[in-house]
């Protein structure tokens, strides 16, 4: 048992318990959590190290030899979200503690620590399980966390869409359950490696239907068109530090379980023309979306709706540039994405609500504020030299070296799409941003200057600047990134590598 | 096919088309019922998975015929989950009746009024 690979789930649900404990005294609360995910982020980069030149460790837990215990597994691109994911969950902690020392929030519930870092242990676990039925506990284990904290502080509105959010989610998990059910009847196994050797001698028409039926499950927590329904109508309504890290993670959790059920278990060639369809719809679904919304939260989760296509579209590649492209795309975009939250959080906390009918000149109200939301919008619209553009450039070329009409719609999309973002977000600058303040939203800043939440503020404030850093780090590191993925790419399509080290000597 | 085999398969089916009608209702109660049921669905579909499902799961003695524990266990873990779930829904369900009186599933506001725009102006 390597306990590299234990760590990051196993250190969080203890940290949960502990923080459980520690009802009354807030501080240590907050100490706990924070030690906690540093352990998970240096476990991280840890695995990262090991794995960046395309080793793959796996672990069978309590000794049980591959398929029949349960096995776990990191890969590049494992360790790669892992380390990236690790790292936002830890920043965002630290900003929601700003909020909390500075009495910001609007009393934070007992629950929120223990909650968040079950949700850590239920992200880090998706990344690693190498067998369906864990990956579906640990599904289980980030929603099940994810459905108590969207209701924390709970109004009418979030009640509201807690109730979309538990019943979509609980949709697809019962799918997703029925899936592994027809896998189990059809190869007779769960293990992930166990079950990529079996289901090449099956029959094509079943390999089809079933990598179509995790394309959905998948795909409903992903939020690709015409399954996004629910992500726009709940996001935006939790608190701000949880829709960061829903927006952020969540949907990432889903792209890596597509990536790696399509490539690893059905080789990816069923479902790619499909899966391009989806990713045009997706890209221009959502950014349309996004461009007749009225409140910045909204916006950034239609935006987010949209970009979940351009994932989908390098994976419909099914090549090895395709690929990496892809892997490019997922680190960008949980930093980004994260960020514009954070920010979103700031403009709350100044003006009191993201609604862009009563917003105005926010630069001159924070110029710090508007530097933080200007650099990830503009990554986000793909503006080089910001990791966006070193993402979308990626995807762009794999795109043309794969070739084929549908490839080159998708391409146009694509640009399409960056091109409404650009204007999407320039509605939020010019409206928000630009012009004179609003003489409440001065003594609003005043006020909350002087008052006794200005500390909290700072640390917020701090915090966001770091995630700030962090995205403009993915694009100044943008080289052995994308060599990175490339050799992570090259390890999934191959298929080879991860089975090999699961079950040594090819099983049976 | 075995008898029980049919039962179960034509109970699955049943289960699997109750449940999705009735998540696509308005009413709360009838969502929650409807998951419940989609869960029990699901459960079935995990025993189909073997054909030996009636015979006792490792107790049949060392050389008799037993059935395969694995989807057992899977069923198991997966009750846990769903009946977890299912009572926070109720407990949500619950919090939306208190506040609005009814256990409908509201509108969305903001779509509306999305909606709206694309209305011309004389006839608001």
């Amino acid at each position: 048992m390597n306990l590299l690979l234990a760590v990051p789930f196993v250190i969080p649900l203890l940290g949960a318990g502990i923080t459980l404990l520690l009802r009354r005294s807030p501080r240590s609360k907050q100490i706990a959590g924070v030690v906690t995910l540093a352990a998970v982020v240096v476990d991280a980069v840890w695995l990262l190290w090991l794995t960046a030149d395309g080793t793959v460790i796996a672990s069978d837990a309590g000794g049980w030899a591959a398929p029949l215990g349960i096995t776990l597994v990191a890969d590049p691109l494992a360790a790669l979200l892992l380390t990236v994911s690790s790292v936002v969950l830890l920043l965002v902690l630290l900003y929601a503690i700003g909020q909390d020392i500075g009495g910001l929030s609007s009393a934070t519930p007992q629950t929120f620590h223990p909650l968040y870092l079950v949700l850590t242990a239920g992200v880090c676990l998706s990344f690693l399980a190498g067998d369906l039925f864990n990956l579906f506990v640990a599904f289980e284990v980030m929603l099940t966390a994810s459905y108590a904290l969207i209701t924390q502080a709970p109004t009418r509105a979030r009640v509201r869409a807690t109730m979309i959010y538990t019943v979509v989610g609980l949709t697809s998990s019962i799918l997703f359950l029925t899936g592994i059910a027809l896998v189990y009847a059809l190869v007779g196994t769960v293990n992930m490696a166990d079950i990529a050797i079996k289901l090449d001698g099956a029959p094509d028409d079943l390999r089809m239907v079933l990598a179509l039926l995790f394309l959905v499950v998948f795909g409903i927590k992903a939020a690709i068109v015409p399954l996004h329904f629910w992500l726009p109508d709940s996001y935006p309504v939790a608190i701000t530090r949880i829709s960061a890290i829903f927006a952020a993670l969540l949907t990432k959790v889903a792209v890596y379980a597509i990536i790696r059920t399509q490539t690893l278990l059905f080789g990816g060639d069923d479902v790619s023309a499909v899966m391009l369809w989806i990713a045009i719809a997706t890209m221009i679904v959502g950014i349309l979306g996004a461009l007749v919304q009225d409140d910045i939260n909204r916006i950034m989760s239609f935006a987010l709706v949209s970009h979940i296509g351009f994932m989908i579209f390098g994976l419909a590649l099914n090549t090895v540039a395709g690929i990496a492209g892809v892997m490019v795309y997922l680190v960008h975009h949980i930093v980004v994405q994260a960020t514009m939250f954070l920010v979103n959080g700031l403009v709350r906390q100044y003006v009191g609500h993201t609604s862009l009918r009563s917003i105005r000149g926010l630069t001159a109200v924070s110029p710090a504020l508007a530097l933080f939301f200007f650099l990830p919008a503009v990554s986000l619209a793909g503006i080089p030299p910001m990791s966006g553009f070193i993402a979308k450039v990626a995807l762009f070329q794999a795109g043309v070296e794969a070739g084929g009409w549908l490839t080159w719609v998708g391409i146009g999309a694509g640009l399409l799409t960056s091109l409404l973002t650009i204007i999407a977000i320039f509605r939020v600058w010019t409206r928000a941003f630009w012009g004179t303040p609003l003489p409440d939203m001065l003594t609003a800043r005043a006020e909350l200057k002087r008052g006794p939440d200005a500390a909290g503020l700072r640390m917020m404030t701090v915090t966001t600047g770091v995630m700030v850093g962090v995205g403009v780090l993915v694009a100044v590191l943008g080289g052995p990134l994308v060599d990175l993925s490339f050799t992570a790419a090259h390890d999934l399509l191959d298929g080879g590598a991860y089975i090999e080290a699961v079950l040594p000597g090819g099983g049976s | 096919m075995n008898v029980p085999g049919l039962v179960l398969v034509a109970s699955v089916a049943i289960l699997y088309s109750c449940g999705f009608y009735l998540l696509l209702q308005r009413s709360l109660m009838r969502v929650v019922f409807g998951i419940v049921m989609l869960g029990h669905a699901a459960n079935l579909s995990l025993m189909l998975t073997d054909a030996a499902i009636t015979l006792p799961p490792l107790l049949g003695g060392p050389d008799g015929p037993i059935s395969d524990p694995l989807p057992q266990a899977l069923a198991l873990t997966a009750i846990v989950i769903t009946f977890g779930v299912t009572t926070f829904l109720l407990a949500l369900a619950y919090r939306v009746w208190l506040g609005d009186a009814n256990d409908e599933v509201p509108d969305d506001l903001e779509d509306r009024r999305i909606g709206r725009l694309s209305e011309p102006e004389d006839s608001a």
